[in-house]
């Protein structure tokens, strides 16, 4: 899993972003047009592309995009607790 | 012989004209201030009898109706709607007010009274205000909410029409999604009015709140797996399958489904755009839009999923 593609299905998902528009240190909160419907969208994509379904704890903790990539990855593997 | 049941006739009705939500060409429909559900599935079961002529309310020996807003705590809806309509004093009466799974729950019990010889034909009534019970603040509750009201016949048939029903409940999630002081638990007081003075009709018959994480959980853990589980007890494959109708939750939530459960696009039917969720109106009025436009041919085997408040999740095959 590499977070080129985390990335890029990221800006896929949403109408208003371009490719480029997206980097790992991007604050997902500062998106343009935020709101808590944007989040459930992470959710979701998160969820149909890993198999992996955050909860909202581990969802408050994130920050950036590369919080979400790490997150999603450790879940992945099994270094955190399934949903 | 034995006996089964079939969806005979489904009509439904929305309390015009629709109002555009946004740019996207999202419509829902409201209520008028003083109609509430059993007004609207009234006005459905009329639209039926008349488009229907040949059903006759005499011969309906059983009713149920499922609404979120009852007329009144009790008698049940069923007997005001029974009055009403003036059906046959031999007809049997309840409500199963199951939220977004109530029409799936009716159809299941309409099915096991025709096969157990107990009615020859059953008229489900249904009737939904949601959008009277949500603050004009939560702006996403009103993107997903609009109002309906839908009528279905279920009469006997000689093949079977109407497949194995599953059911699972998560009674765990019965907070995440609720419409807070809608009962006796914590009922409507003179401070909950004044605190919502300013909402038209003071939110009267209490307001809807959801989690919308905790939901999308629910129905991202749960529903691919009891799909499967439904397509098992009826001895089908998801291949086999040839339309799904799925409850109109939410766009997020029924494109997330699709792409998680592999249904082709052209096989999964949704108008959310057009009517929104309707709570238990919605697949009624899903099945009966597509049916009206000639997507179903004679012997298409159809996937009824119900998934909501409580949490409840139901599901059937049927066989047009």
């Amino acid at each position: 899993m590499e977070i080129d593609d985390f990335i890029k299905a990221i800006e896929e998902e949403f109408d208003n972003l371009n490719p480029g528009d997206v980097s790992p240190n991007s604050v997902f909160r500062d998106m343009e047009g935020w709101s808590s419907m944007h989040a459930l969208i992470f959710v979701a994509l998160i969820d149909s592309k890993y198999d992996v379904l955050l909860n909202g704890e581990e969802l408050k903790s994130c920050v950036t995009i590369n919080d979400l990539f790490d997150i999603t990855c450790l879940k992945l593997n099994g270094g955190a607790a399934k949903a | 012989m034995k006996l089964f049941g079939k969806i005979r006739k489904i009509s439904y009705y929305l309390p015009g004209p629709p109002l555009s939500i946004d740019s996207n060409s999202n419509n829902r429909y409201y209520a008028s201030q003083d109609e509430i559900g059993s007004d609207l599935a009234f006005k459905a079961v009329l639209k039926l009898f008349n488009e229907y002529p040949e059903i006759d309310k005499l011969d309906i020996d059983f009713l149920i109706v499922s609404t979120l807003v009852l007329d009144y705590n009790s008698p049940t809806t069923a007997s005001v709607l029974h009055h009403k309509l003036g059906l046959s004093s031999t007809c049997g009466t309840i409500d199963l007010p199951q939220g977004c799974s109530g029409f799936l729950y009716s159809l299941s019990v309409a099915e096991a009274m025709i096969s157990a010889g107990n009615a020859r034909n059953v008229l489900i009534l249904l009737g939904e205000v949601p959008t009277k019970a949500i603050h004009s603040e939560d702006t996403v509750l009103r993107s997903i909410f609009g109002d309906a009201g839908a009528a279905i016949v279920v009469s006997e048939n000689n093949t079977k029409a109407i497949g194995k029903f599953t059911f699972a409940t998560f009674g765990n999630g019965f907070d995440f999604l609720k419409v807070e002081r809608g009962g006796g638990r914590n009922p409507i007081d003179k401070a909950w009015l004044n605190k919502y003075s300013d909402q038209v009709n003071q939110l009267p018959f209490g307001r809807i709140e959801m989690n919308g994480l905790e939901v999308l959980r629910f129905a991202l853990k749960e529903i691919p797996g009891f799909l499967e589980q439904t397509l098992v007890k009826n001895g089908l494959t998801i291949s086999e399958i040839d339309f799904f109708i799925f409850h109109q939750a939410s766009a997020l939530i029924l494109k997330s489904l699709q792409r998680k459960c592999n249904i082709p696009e052209h096989k999964f039917i949704s108008n959310f755009e057009e009517v929104g969720n309707t709570v238990s109106c919605s697949i009624p009025i899903a099945l009966e839009t597509a049916a009206a436009l000639g997507n179903f041919k004679k012997g298409d085997k159809i996937v009824l999923l119900g998934f909501g408040i409580g949490f409840s999740c139901i599901g059937t095959v049927i066989e047009w």
